[in-house]
């Protein structure tokens, strides 16, 4: 089962602190949406609204086109999935998972059968007759998810349920949660502070920060045409240069900046159409810097290397404009690349992997 | 920077290894000593209620069962051990519920003044049980409530309420919230939530807190002097038997007395403390 959430100006303050601000989402049945932002940004906040847990100070939220105002986590059709999944510690894993039916009031063996099946689907049906003290991080996060699925909830909510594993195990079990979504359908909201997860599992990311959504979208789209300086700066590493716009044509404008000139296509100024002698802000990613070629923006000013270290996939180098001495850049180039601190290189990127935003004071 | 100190004081070796020594001896002296205090008494008491004769007193005389025959032959002793155990584990029972529901209650939601609460609940461990039970005398007298065994088991529940509630409330942490949300999220009325799901995880320090309660209850003398009339309980008819002078009697039920506390105290030790050893 399944079915969409439409989230309209939801706003939550907790005494005079602001942690949901005018939030309105409208999230697809059957998808997997991602919240993702630092702590204190209202990910958590909104989930627990979601599910009930709290109530919000304005604001409506609709699941399955049904408004949930004053509807009590048991009534609703959302699971969630906690933090430190949350156990029942003196039950066996299959009373645990079969709780939910239980007080829908399955018979046992009804329910055993039904369990049985969803710790099965989770790969720990041999352990049914374990208590949660005997089993590892991982596997306790199965049995927490399986407890959540079996009573086949329309939207299933995670809160970081991936916070407490290692690094290998977080990354095999956010494919298996990936997997394990498409498998059932069901719509999954899933709050997280770690981009490179959100971008693993998620068909689409909202960014928040300061209780306001920042940005929504698929990750690449998020990745690529940030909305707003924030969502860029969260989801990977990223060089801010600040310029005025120039000429602007039909279909691409000038930009000034402290390195020279870039000439945009107009689709890359993510939020309005640019205007001349407006002030805006470009975003650069690091791997988007590259030698220089045919495609690739001419007229830039070159830069001194200052450092550099190896990482594998690429060369990481840090960079001083000639034309702006003071201003440090980041830049990946490429594995076969020969770069040594105090070389004069070429400074040139591909304009398609650039995006302008209106100009925020650079930090 | 010891070799100074070495040097000065290797002359004195021996004192120094004979002063340990003499420490060692000292503090098994007091061991000896202090766990000597605790015990002879219980000691000499389950001692003569062997005792072969009529006296109970030294010399030792002889071997003999003849005290617990008598006092498994004396009725009304039977009844009377039969009636502390019934008040036990009512009142136990009773403490532990009460307690469970008011330490929930605290734990759980924001009370008007629940600091005041907690304090109220507590207060009665601070209060002596003669006041107790002559507090409650007279409240029954008013009341007119005749006095049994029931308001003896009233008595006890006062006095033991506030523990229950201060062992139960202590154990309740904030790690058990998000369980018990988790619960309610799949459906849990809050009956239910409480019934299968608190109170199992807090089974321990519920377990912990009835056996202590029983092992209050069972001793308890004043409050069950006070307030009972016909029937009484065990620590009462022993001191009635204890009026009429000194008898083997009395040794062979306090040793059973304190048998029975000893079990109390293994099958908690057992049951519980044992297993929280485990991760």
């Amino acid at each position: 089962m399944t079915a969409s959430v439409s989230i309209r100006n939801l706003t939550r303050t907790f005494a005079t602190f602001k942690a949901l601000d005018d939030v309105w989402l409208d999230i697809a049945a059957g998808e997997f949406i991602v919240l993702l932002g630092p702590s204190g940004c209202g990910k958590t906040t909104l989930l627990s609204i979601l599910g009930g847990f709290l109530t919000p100070t304005s604001g409506t939220v609709r699941i399955n086109d049904r408004d949930m105002a004053g509807v009590p986590p048991a009534q609703r059709s959302t699971t969630t999935m906690f933090q430190d999944y949350a156990l029942f510690p003196h039950m066996r894993l299959i009373d645990n998972v079969g709780f939910g039916l239980r007080m829908r009031g399955m018979d046992r063996a009804s329910r055993d059968a039904k369990a049985a099946g969803f710790l099965d689907l989770v790969g720990l049906k041999p352990s049914a007759q374990k208590k949660p003290h005997e089993l590892s991080g991982g596997q306790r996060q199965r049995v927490a998810l399986a407890r959540a699925l079996a009573v086949d909830p329309d939207v299933l909510l995670l809160d970081e349920p991936l916070g407490a594993l290692d690094l290998k195990l977080r990354r095999q079990m956010q494919d298996e949660l990936k997997a394990l979504q498409r498998r059932v359908g069901t719509t999954f909201v899933h709050v997280t502070h770690d981009q490179e997860e959100a971008m693993a599992i998620a068909d689409r990311i909202v960014v928040m920060n300061h209780g306001r959504v920042e940005d929504f979208g698929p990750p690449s789209d998020i990745y690529m045409r940030p909305k707003s300086i924030f969502a860029a700066g969260f989801m990977g590493e990223v060089n801010f240069l600040s310029g005025r716009v120039g000429r602007v044509e039909c279909d691409a404008a000038e930009v000034e900046t402290q390195i020279g000139p870039i000439v945009l296509p107009i689709a890359n100024f993510t939020i309005a159409r640019p205007q001349a002698g407006e002030r805006v802000t470009i975003c650069i990613r690091p791997e988007h810097f590259r030698a220089v070629d045919q495609r690739s923006v001419a007229g830039l000013s070159e830069a001194i290397v200052s450092d550099v270290s190896f990482f594998g996939t690429h060369h990481r180098c840090h960079l001083a404009p000639v034309a702006s001495p003071e201003k440090r850049l980041v830049a990946h180039m490429p594995q076969s690349a020969r770069v040594a601190p105090c070389d004069r290189i070429a400074l040139s990127f591909d304009p398609a992997g650039v995006t302008a935003l209106p100009e925020v004071r650079e930090a | 920077m010891a070799q100074p100190s070495e040097t000065q004081t290797t002359d004195i070796v021996l004192p120094g290894s004979a002063r340990r020594l003499l420490a060692s001896a000292l503090s098994w002296l007091y061991l000896v000593a202090i766990y000597g205090f605790i015990f002879l008494p219980v000691a000499v008491l389950v001692l003569f209620s062997f005792q072969d004769g009529r006296l109970p007193v030294p010399p030792f005389n002889g071997f003999s069962l003849q005290w617990y025959e008598s006092v498994f032959a004396d009725r009304r002793l039977m009844a009377a051990l039969a009636n502390s155990l019934m008040v036990a584990v009512v009142s136990s029972v009773i403490s532990c519920l009460l307690g469970f529901l008011a330490a929930y209650a605290l734990a759980r939601y924001r009370l008007p003044g629940s600091v005041l609460q907690r304090g109220l609940l507590i207060a009665p461990m601070t209060v002596s049980y003669l006041i107790i039970a002559l507090g409650l005398l007279a409240v029954l007298n008013a009341l007119q409530v005749p006095l049994s065994l029931w308001t003896v088991g009233i008595g006890h529940v006062v006095i033991n309420l506030p523990l229950c509630f201060a062992i139960i409330y202590a154990s309740m942490g904030d790690h058990h919230v998000n369980i018990e949300r988790a619960a309610r999220d799949l459906g849990a009325s809050d009956v239910k939530v409480m019934a299968l799901v608190t109170a199992p995880m807090l089974m321990p320090s519920i377990m912990a807190a009835f056996f202590l309660s029983i092992t209050f209850s069972w001793d308890e003398f004043i409050i069950a002097f006070l307030l009972s009339r016909f029937d009484v309980t065990l620590p009462v008819e022993i001191w009635s038997m204890l009026r009429s002078g000194l008898n083997p009697k009395t040794n062979a039920i306090g040793s059973l007395v304190f048998l029975a506390s000893v079990v109390v105290l293994v099958v908690l030790e057992l049951a519980l403390f044992g297993r929280s050893r485990k991760p």
